[in-house]
């Protein structure tokens, strides 16, 4: 009986990831299909490397959030906040110095703790205001993320900050092993994640929080404590993002990758994230990333405007929406 | 006694202590001229706010309305140039069928998928902007293009005055239009059935539903009549700024909402007032308004919201503090 139940699970649990990869190789057969000269070659993969990242780090953050029932709407302010703040800080500082590589390096090294720090104050903000003054998460990262991104247009007084140093580039379009070196930050984020969620009593108690809070308070976990780590940890990752964002482009404002937030909730959700919380798995983010990157990259190879492509990934979401009610009527 | 622990009242006092603090800061703040200019800016915003606020308190949030009030706009001004239409009344049912028809989706996906309406609005909205950009168009008509009876008809003042440097300046009449809405949202809230089951609905779904209350009317005529006044808002905005800007509204839910949750409305549902939201629709407003006659860099504009959003939710959260546990 327990054995057959656990089987159950496992292939539950599969059956969720199988339908994610069924999805993607129907895409991906699609876009061969469409635009068979463009769509298969290496420089398209490539590319797709090099965007994907910051966007995956965002959609994994979402599902973080969503872990306990909550959401994020401020990752995309905390994101490009932290790369202007950088770039501010390069500004100041390299400005009339010596350029030698140890500077260069140091400054960059800088730019980074800096960054991150903002990224952690941020989510230490949603945090409070969520699990100490018990705001909506809706409504707080609502505002927070006004905040954070109007902070970024003081900043900045409007325009983008360009000029970043070279070892800024290198996070955004170098190459390490033969790899972009975005998608291999990438896959360091997801893994420890992934680990971090699985392996730790942290992320099963996130999971516990999720799935029935109350009964996590009973059992004596510190759920408030908790929520404040899990929102720490989503601004961090945001402004791991904000990093990669502006290393990539060489320049950060404060409304850079505006559609970023409904497409990191559309990662999100399609990657089986429950947003009601206890529910969601970082491979399961990944597949729906690289699916809807394929997806978008087809268009994008097939002319069509981006606004038709925010409209696409509108309606995926819905779509998903749907299918998802679907399947859970059936057990 | 009751009437002192009233969040409206609250709101009010605020409001008054900021009227009178802007004031010392700034005399101009009390001119005739910056007064009808505030009310003017509350219109759009306000009729907005109320359907924001019939959602809110059916427990749910909208985050598509600007996206169906700039698909309203622009499609009833493109299909008046297209006809060649003179009129006035018959454009602006039609911007409010839009709205309603575009509410109805969002309806239809919260209440068949059970899906959490932010996400569901996040899809539809991104669906309309996208297909209303991608497939209608992205220009802007402008003045010489836009019909002159919307513009005449959005031209019409309550009161004319002329300012001390010879400047004409009114109080707009579409104040009445707003203020005729929000009375009739007011009564309809209160003493209607279905303003009833929207409160039982947003304070305990499974308790409305075991009352008897046919919840699924109550979502889709929330969702709907929110998509209605968003389209009736959308056309009376491009009749104001006299141009139909397809991109126009972008980031302005968000100002909306502020406004709404600054009027003591809770999101968890089952709270909330006309009468409150007016106030918040006008502090917002205000605040705004005032940061440039304060001498406060525009710049800051986004922060200043974003605090206002953060205090009015702490406080309503400090508020509704036992029902969170």
């Amino acid at each position: 009986m327990s054995d057959r139940s656990i089987a159950k699970r496992i292939f539950g649990q599969d059956r969720n990831i199988l339908q994610l990869i069924a999805i993607t190789i129907l895409v991906f057969a699609l876009m061969s299909w469409l635009n068979p000269d463009k769509f298969l070659r290496y420089y398209n993969f490539e590319s797709i490397t090099y965007i994907m990242p910051e966007l995956g780090i965002l959609a994994i953050a979402m599902m973080i959030a969503m872990l306990t029932g909550g959401i994020d709407l401020s990752v995309v302010g905390i994101a490009n906040l932290a790369g202007i703040l950088a770039g501010v800080f390069f500004h100041s500082v390299i400005v009339g110095t010596d350029q030698s590589t140890g500077m260069i390096l140091l400054y960059t090294g800088i730019g980074i703790l800096l960054a991150l720090g903002i990224g952690l104050l941020a989510g230490l903000l949603n945090g409070f205001l969520i699990s100490k003054l018990r705001i909506t998460p809706i409504l707080a990262t609502l505002g927070t993320g006004q905040i954070f991104t109007g902070l970024a247009v003081v900043l900045t007084g409007g325009p983008a900050i360009t000029g970043f140093p070279d070892g800024w580039n290198f996070i955004g379009n170098g190459k390490v092993l033969g790899l972009a070196t975005p998608f291999v930050l990438f896959v360091i984020v997801a893994g420890a994640v992934a680990i971090l969620l699985t392996r730790t009593t942290f992320g099963v108690n996130l999971m516990l929080i999720g799935t029935n809070p109350r009964a996590a308070i009973f059992a004596g976990l510190r759920k408030d404590r908790m929520i404040l780590y899990s929102y720490m940890l989503t601004g961090m990752m945001a402004a791991i993002a904000g990093i990669i964002l502006s290393g990539r482009t060489n320049a950060a404002k404060s409304d850079y990758g505006a559609s970023y937030l409904l497409q990191a909730v559309l990662i999100a959700v399609l990657g089986g994230t429950n947003p009601a919380g206890g529910k969601g798995r970082v491979l399961g983010v990944s597949i729906a990333l690289i699916a809807l990157m394929l997806l978008s990259s087809g268009f994008q190879i097939l002319r069509f405007s981006n606004h038709l492509i925010d409209f696409i990934w509108g309606g995926f979401l819905l779509i998903v929406i749907a299918l998802n009610a679907f399947r859970n009527t059936d057990r | 006694m009751t009437i002192f622990r009233r969040s409206e009242f609250i709101i009010a006092a605020i409001l008054l202590v900021a009227m009178i603090f802007i004031g010392l800061i700034n005399p101009a703040f009390w001119s005739l001229d910056n007064m009808f200019g505030l009310l003017r800016s509350n219109v759009i915003i306000g009729i907005m706010a109320l359907g924001v606020l019939v959602v809110m308190i059916s427990g749910g949030i909208d985050v598509s309305f600007t996206a169906f009030a700039v698909a309203a706009m622009y499609l009833t001004v493109k299909g008046m140039l297209y006809f060649g239409y003179e009129g006035v009344l018959v454009p602006f049912i039609a911007a409010t069928l839009i709205g309603l028809v575009l509410g109805a989706f969002n309806a239809f996906f919260i209440h068949t998928f059970r899906m959490i309406p932010l996400i569901v609005t996040l899809g539809t909205g991104s669906v309309v902007r996208g297909l209303l950009l991608g497939l209608v168009g992205t220009s802007i008509i402008n003045i010489d293009k836009m019909p002159p009876e919307l513009i005449n008809f959005a031209k019409v003042n309550l009161v004319n005055s002329t300012s001390a440097t010879g400047t004409n300046f009114g109080l707009t009449a579409m104040i009445l239009i707003y203020l005729g809405l929000a009375l009739v949202t007011h009564l309809f809230l209160r003493y209607t059935m279905i303003g009833r089951s929207i409160f039982a609905y947003g304070g305990a779904p499974e308790a409305a539903k075991r009352v008897g209350f046919d919840t699924r009317k109550t979502l889709f005529f929330v969702y709907c009549f929110a998509g209605a006044l968003a389209g009736f808002a959308g056309l009376l905005q491009g009749s104001m700024i006299w141009q139909a800007n397809p991109r126009d509204f972008a980031g302005f839910e968000l100002d909306v909402i502020a406004a709404v949750v600054l009027g003591g409305a809770s999101i968890f549902g089952g709270r909330g007032s006309v009468a409150g939201t007016l106030l918040g629709v006008f502090m917002l407003v205000m605040v705004k308004n005032s940061l440039i006659i304060m001498k406060v860099d525009t710049t800051w504009q986004r922060v200043v919201v974003g605090l206002i959003i953060v205090g009015a939710t702490a406080l309503t959260a400090w508020r509704d503090r036992k029902k969170l546990v």
